[in-house]
């Protein structure tokens, strides 16, 4: 367990278009012996990916990113041209592991599924305790099949055109992006460079249900304008001052107020890949309903701090589905026992199991009896 | 009343100055035409004398033309004397504008339906009056032709005797004489069998021939050479190396040219770009050259400078061609790009927008005068511009020793108006730097100091000036 380092990156003042508000981070000093570059696999059909142990992954997966690494500086490995395919057959990618070393000090790993991966697989083996409400099925399969849905970033309402009225800062090596002020997503890269090239990724990328609402539903989001006081103005340096002023206390309340449950928040983080001194690691967040909640992948430094950083806010139930298998996991797959430290009882657990979408985990006549204990509980 | 009249003359001048109906940064066209449609619907409906005495203004075409339309279309709202003096600024404007779009007027008032007996007299005299007909029936062929139905006009009204013959065989005939006796038509007429003759017709209409003959491009350009127009000698620059005097060029022009070059021969050519910006900007300072004492300017070249796809770096142009316009204005000058880049000639959209912190900057040089050329999109921190300028006003400057003016060349659709930074600091449209001068003249009205009196006296002494024979 663990908190983001974004130590070296600065929040600059928000810019606004509609309900999307974009904050831009700089570093004092980009890294420049890691380098990433997007390769995109184009827009024609799904992805499958294979992983370890026999398990597939199957997304629509719009684009890659490629991390070069180097004991002296580096540039960018550069774009590649793909041959245009058939337009009549739909193409299926197939990609080896989520991140793969291409070569002695290149990587290749594809964003954000790297992170949804981990967050699919949670307790993905299902019961570790055979008891006797699981069903054949949970323990045989576990969890398989698991999936998730997330909207393109073409599909979220505004965004296009947020990002692509953004001003760039000089410097920027990353933003967090906003819809109605719900934080949607964090994206961190190396090298000013870096981030000029893969602004427009973001809109690659996947979001929540959540975020896909909020942005539909949202009244544009009011920019935080600068207030100076006069009173104490005597001179031009004084005018400086209180300007300046703005920007440092700018920084401190995003940092504090809008960006706190990204930053202020224990991770559980495992590591996937080692690349010289950096180290590629996905991270989970603690399930807490009702709260933000968000994972993601992050390359660090050997002293932990943030080189690379992606993430993906959950919707509730998403988040609702982690915290009943972190549960259960916890008290052993026992219903009672993870019924009580919640506070309420195996049937209404049960219903919650159901909601979730978790129905297949419990034999037919536990369902049954608990559903008619809760509806006899609810009649009077 | 008078004070809202004054701000909504002053928000429709602002906006005939810059709105071109097209795309930009923050608007899409559709958005632009929208919201000028409405203020033009508004101020002709309320305004309708103020409304004509606009066209005395320095507006954009597309405006004189939407406004000439609009008062051609309502004459029977207008009293007498009212038309009288419409007709007269209508004709005016008429001549000044470039005859393509006046030919585009006339097509509109066609699709429209206006044909009142004045709209009819408008096009005969305007035609009469063209300097060369012969080539704008080449030229204009189709324009021509669609004013002269729309008209209900015999050739022979707004031509001389010898065209007046031909003209309507030019025109109107499918079976084309064995040979004209004007000179310009027989050249149209033997281009299309004799690649001599297509050298003889305008640049435009010997394209079109060349295309027809087969004539390879480099040969068709070396040899158009002289037909060329200053503009497309300009445009042609390079695929024809034309010549071209570029401190000849009117200077916002000039600036777009510049922008437009890659940054290499930007640097190659370093010293005969400057040279050739600093004369169009001596040359379009004049008298005042000088005059303008210790001047500091805000110059915006971030990002959203670059403008759009249909108007490429216009405003970033705008704002270079202003600040060698300054240089030559000023006695003392100080430029404060928004990038923090200090050689105009490789300025590039790029990056956020500090107005805030570069208005102070640019006060720490104690200038008498403090220009803003930016589209008002302030950005990092949003509002800073605001505050500083209102803070500096209200407890450094309240005696305004400075006078402060922002410049800018966006119209913004949702306000029906350019976007200002403060209230204390007036702002106004700018279409092309050369303006500039008499923009800040003007930029007095919308501080809210002076009434509508004063403003009424202006347009009355610009229409008169207008109306001047040249």
């Amino acid at each position: 367990m663990a908190t983001l380092d974004f130590t070296g990156l600065t929040a600059l003042p928000a810019q606004v278009w509609g309900g999307v508000r974009l904050v831009p981070l700089v570093r004092d000093r980009p890294i420049t012996d890691l380098r990433l570059h997007a390769r995109l696999y184009g827009d024609d059909g799904e992805s499958v990916v294979a992983l370890p142990a026999s398990a597939a992954y199957t997304a629509y997966i719009p684009h890659g990113f490629v991390a070069t690494w180097s004991d002296a500086p580096a540039a960018t490995y550069g774009t590649h041209l793909t041959s245009p395919t058939p337009a009549s057959t739909v193409r299926l990618h197939f990609h080896r592991r989520m991140a793969r070393r291409e070569d002695r000090n290149r990587l290749r790993f594809l964003p954000l599924h790297l992170a949804m991966e981990g967050y699919l697989a949670l307790h993905f083996n299902g019961p570790t305790v055979l008891w006797d409400e699981w069903s054949q099925r949970a323990i045989r399969r576990g969890l398989s099949p698991r999936s998730e849905q997330a909207y393109a970033g073409a599909q979220v309402e505004g965004l296009a055109d947020a990002l692509k009225l953004f001003e760039i800062h000089p410097g920027q090596c990353g933003v967090m992006l906003y819809v109605a002020d719900a934080l949607a997503a964090a994206f961190v890269v190396p090298h000013p460079d870096d981030y000029r090239a893969l602004h427009a990724t973001l809109l690659l990328d996947m979001y929540g249900e959540l975020i896909h609402h909020y942005a539909l539903l949202s009244a544009p989001v009011p920019a935080f304008h600068a207030r100076l006081n006069e009173t104490y103005v005597e001179s031009l340096d004084d005018l400086r001052a209180a300007a300046s002023r703005q920007s440092a206390e700018w920084t401190s309340f995003h940092s504090n107020t809008m960006a706190t449950a990204l930053l202020h928040t224990n991770y559980d983080i495992r590591r996937v890949h080692q690349a010289g001194r950096y180290t590629l690691s996905r991270f989970l967040p603690g399930f807490r309903p009702k709260e933000e909640n968000h994972i993601g992948e992050v390359i660090t430094d050997q002293r932990g701090r943030t080189a690379y950083l992606k993430t993906f806010r959950l919707s509730e139930s998403q988040i609702r589905r982690g915290h009943l298998l972190n549960t259960l996991a916890a008290h052993d797959w026992h219903l009672g026992a993870a019924a009580e430290s919640l506070g309420i009882a195996p049937a209404a657990f049960t219903q919650r199991l159901e909601a979730a979408g978790f129905a297949y985990l419990l034999r037919e006549d536990v369902l049954a009896r608990h559903r008619a204990e809760s509806r006899r509980s609810t009649t009077p | 009343m008078d004070r809202l009249t004054a701000e909504d003359m002053l928000m429709f001048v602002n906006a005939a100055t810059t709105s071109t109906g097209q795309r930009e940064f923050h608007s899409r066209a559709a958005e632009q035409r929208a919201s000028l449609e409405f203020l033009h619907e508004y101020v002709a409906g309320n305004y309708r004398d103020l409304y004509a005495a606009v066209l005395a203004l320095d507006i954009n075409d597309l405006n004189a033309a939407l406004i000439t339309r609009r008062l051609l279309a309502t004459s029977a709202d207008a009293t007498p004397e009212q038309r009288a003096l419409e007709g007269r600024l209508i004709a005016r404007r008429l001549v000044v504008m470039p005859p393509q779009r006046v030919y585009d007027l006339f097509h509109d008032l066609r699709r429209a339906g206006v044909n009142n007996r004045r709209t009819r007299a408008i096009i005969r005299d305007w035609l009469a009056a063209r300097p060369d007909q012969a080539f704008d029936a080449v030229k204009y062929r189709l324009g021509l032709k669609r004013a002269l139905r729309h008209a209900h006009l015999a050739p022979s009204r707004v031509v001389d005797e010898v065209l007046g013959d031909e003209l309507g065989t030019f025109l109107f005939r499918t079976a084309t004489p064995s040979r004209f006796r004007t000179p310009l038509l027989d050249s149209w007429r033997r281009a299309h069998y004799e690649q001599a003759a297509v050298y003889e017709l305008p640049y435009t209409v010997a394209e079109g021939f060349a295309t027809k003959h087969g004539i390879d491009r480099a040969v068709f350009l070396s040899k158009i050479k002289p037909n060329l127009t200053r503009l497309e000698s300009l445009r042609l620059h390079k695929s024809a190396n034309t010549d071209v005097d570029l401190a000849a060029m009117p200077l916002t022009r000039l600036a777009t040219y510049v922008l437009s070059l890659p940054f290499a021969e930007r640097v190659d050519r370093r010293a005969e770009l400057t040279s050739a910006l600093r004369a169009a900007a001596l040359r379009t300072a004049g008298s005042h050259a000088g005059e303008w004492g210790r001047v500091a300017a805000v110059l915006d070249d971030s990002f959203s400078s670059y403008g759009s796809g249909v108007k490429r770096r216009r405003p970033l142009a705008v704002a270079v061609a202003g600040h060698y316009l300054l240089e030559a204005l000023a006695g003392e000058y100080f430029p404060l790009w928004t990038s923090g880049l200090d050689d105009p000639l490789m300025s590039h959209p790029r990056g956020a927008t500090p107005l805030g912190h570069r208005i102070v900057d640019a006060l720490s040089h104690d200038p008498d005068r403090l220009l803003i050329i930016s589209d008002g999109w302030d950005n990092a921190p949003p509002g800073l511009a605001s505050e500083v300028l209102r803070v500096w006003r209200a407890r450094l400057d309240p005696e305004h020793r400075v006078s402060a003016v922002h410049l800018n060349p966006v119209y913004d659709a949702g306000d029906y108006d350019v976007k200002r930074l403060a209230r204390e600091v007036p702002a106004v449209g700018v279409r092309n730097a050369e303006d500039l001068p008499t923009l800040v003249e003007f930029a007095r009205f919308t501080e809210g100091r002076t009434g509508f009196a004063s403003l009424s006296a202006h347009f009355t002494d610009r229409v008169t000036r207008f109306l001047e024979p040249a």
